[in-house]
């Protein structure tokens, strides 16, 4: 995609709600921006150079190469400068530089350093929500300077002097004292899976069973929350997928969610999010941890388990899997019937979540699946796919309404490439993306379907 | 907190206009906040929606999944989205006087 021509500010007005003191109080965040909150908010940066080296390696490291300018999703859409990642970076390497470096402590605007201002905090608060931490950026950067990085440590020092959206903490605190992202008790829980079993038994005629807190399983599988809400396709998918290979699985009630909106606010609360799975991996007595289709949330679990509430040392390798390398595993070993012509006559293309191909590895699995399943499968543009793919546009939090412009601009280079591929159906294994793609498919008027990589494997295995 | 008068009373609503305490609704604040959502009027349909909805809102403490709401009222998805244009999770909940559902959706 063409880079657009500069528009400063033009996503200046977009934003977040914020977090109500209720919500704050209940994460265990000041209720209102402090009287002192520079003092706070500086005293939580210094912490995070001293325990984060690649912040602080970061921070110092970028030479303004432009490299990454054209490179973000959200630039593209929008044309705002500020959302250049370069340029997001250094609303708060500026500030890094005046109070961190010993230029900058002497000599201050000379050394391009800035004080931190209410204006400077509340762009932190503008722009830093405006970007999905989707890493595009990252992969182009000479230095491998990861702005994601540095977006994550901008919201968690927000996030310390009361400053953070209603959406994610709202998110985080269901998880908290439910369980899941949307919300569901465990009764509800129960319930949506027996009426998905029923949905499974007409379609099928088998007894396709989604078990719930079965003690002794083999497998405890982590889906996103809503599997049991907007996808159920899917979900009923890793019914299936599992009746046919015979193998014992089961849902956890307590820890019902693969996401982890923690990632998007700070590290305890991450941690915390994270700590559910550890527990009810260990509780339910499970030998495997597989995470279902979600983005984010195998970033959160692969990347970060073993050092958060590990080690993960009582589960089979690898631990955890995710859904479509297990699934790759067991089709390799022979032990899936499929039938390719289930899935005739759809132009499938794929699109690699951020977090699965740039943070987890999972990049060729879904497309070994694919190939086999779909005859009509086809990639988009080579310069937007695996590592480079374009984010969804509302990953880390923005998918929420009070910023749809955003999210349109942020869409818009992806939306592009699916055009160019042709498809008529977008294959995609993450929840926000399947929330999202929808929506904009409707704002850009494209007549297009998005399913789940799981969706389409269940229709070609033959029971 | 952001209020709304409905049927001449006051109601604290969130950000997107919808109730704060689900305990406050009734037949009329459904009508009220019909307006607010640019339907209307209020046919068999849409309370057919609405109190199921609401019945499994009191029961469970959260919306079902909109695969369930579809089967149990009968009604496609592509009907409920002409009956509340902004959709089951938006506009029929917030008709049902429940939290919008939010998460990954």
């Amino acid at each position: 995609m063409q880079a657009p021509p500069l528009k400063p500010n033009a996503a200046a007005g977009a934003h977040h709600h914020r977090a109500n003191p209720t919500l704050l109080a209940a994460l265990g965040l000041p209720t209102e921006v402090p009287a002192d909150w520079r003092a706070r908010a500086l005293t939580k940066f210094d912490e995070l150079l001293h325990t984060r080296r690649s912040l602080k390696l970061y921070l110092d490291t970028c030479v303004r190469c432009g490299a990454c300018t054209d490179k973000c999703p959200f630039f593209l859409g929008t044309g705002d400068p500020n959302n250049m990642p370069v340029a997001r970076a250094e609303l708060l390497r500026k500030v890094y530089r005046r109070h961190f470096t010993a230029a900058g402590k002497l000599f201050g605007p000379l050394a391009a350093g800035e004080e931190l201002t209410d204006a400077v905090r509340e762009q932190w608060f503008t722009y830093f929500y405006q970007c999905t931490e989707c890493r595009r950026c990252a992969v182009f950067c000479p230095f491998g300077v990861d702005t994601a990085e540095i977006t994550m440590a901008a919201r968690e020092i927000m996030a310390s002097i009361g400053l953070a959206t209603k959406y994610v903490s709202e998110v985080v605190d269901k998880a908290h004292t439910i369980g899941n992202n949307i919300g569901i008790p465990e009764a509800a829980w129960r319930d949506t899976c027996r009426f998905l079993e029923e949905e499974l038994k007409e379609q099928t005629g088998a007894d396709i069973k989604l078990p719930v807190n079965q003690a002794g399983a083999e497998v405890l599988l982590v889906p996103p929350s809503a599997d049991l809400f907007t996808n159920t396709d899917t979900m009923m998918a890793y019914g299936k997928f599992f009746h046919a290979l015979g193998v014992s699985w089961t849902t956890s009630s307590y820890a019902s969610e693969a996401g982890n909106f923690g990632m998007f606010l700070n590290y305890e609360h991450l941690k915390k999010v994270n700590r559910r799975i550890v527990d009810a991996a260990r509780q339910l007595g499970v030998r495997r941890l597989v995470m279902g289709e979600c983005g984010h949330a195998w970033r959160a679990a692969q990347a970060f388990t073993d050092t958060l509430n590990g080690p993960l040392d009582f589960l089979e390798k690898p631990r955890p899997e995710h859904i479509l390398e297990y699934a790759v595993r067991v089709i390799r070993q022979g032990r899936l019937k499929l039938d390719k012509s289930a899935n005739d006559g759809l132009a499938v293309t794929y699109h690699d979540p951020c977090n699965l191909a740039r943070a987890g590895g999972i990049i060729e699995e879904p497309r070994e699946i694919l190939r086999l399943i779909a005859r009509g499968f086809r990639e988009m543009p080579a310069d937007t796919i695996r590592e480079k793919t374009f984010c969804c546009g509302a990953g880390a939090g923005l998918l929420t309404d009070e910023i749809m412009e955003t999210r349109f601009a942020g869409v818009k280079p992806r939306i592009e490439a699916f055009c160019a591929s042709g498809a008529t159906h977008l294959a995609v294994p993450c929840a926000i993306c399947k929330a999202q793609f929808p929506v904009a498919f409707e704002h850009y008027r494209i007549d297009a379907q998005v399913v789940g990589v799981m969706d389409l494997l269940a229709k070609a295995i033959v029971l | 907190m952001p209020a709304i008068t409905l049927a001449g009373k006051q109601f604290d609503v969130d950000e997107n206009g919808f109730l704060q305490d689900p305990a406050q609704w009734s037949d009329e604040v459904a009508l009220g906040l019909a307006q607010t959502e640019g339907i209307e009027k209020l046919t068999d349909e849409h309370w057919k929606v609405v109190r199921y909805l609401r019945e499994y809102y009191m029961k469970f403490h959260v919306a079902p999944s909109i695969r369930m709401l579809c089967k149990q009222t009968g009604l496609p998805l592509k009907q409920i989205y002409q009956l509340f244009p902004s959709g089951p999770a938006k506009g029929a909940c917030k008709l049902a006087g429940m939290p919008k559902p939010t998460g990954c959706v």
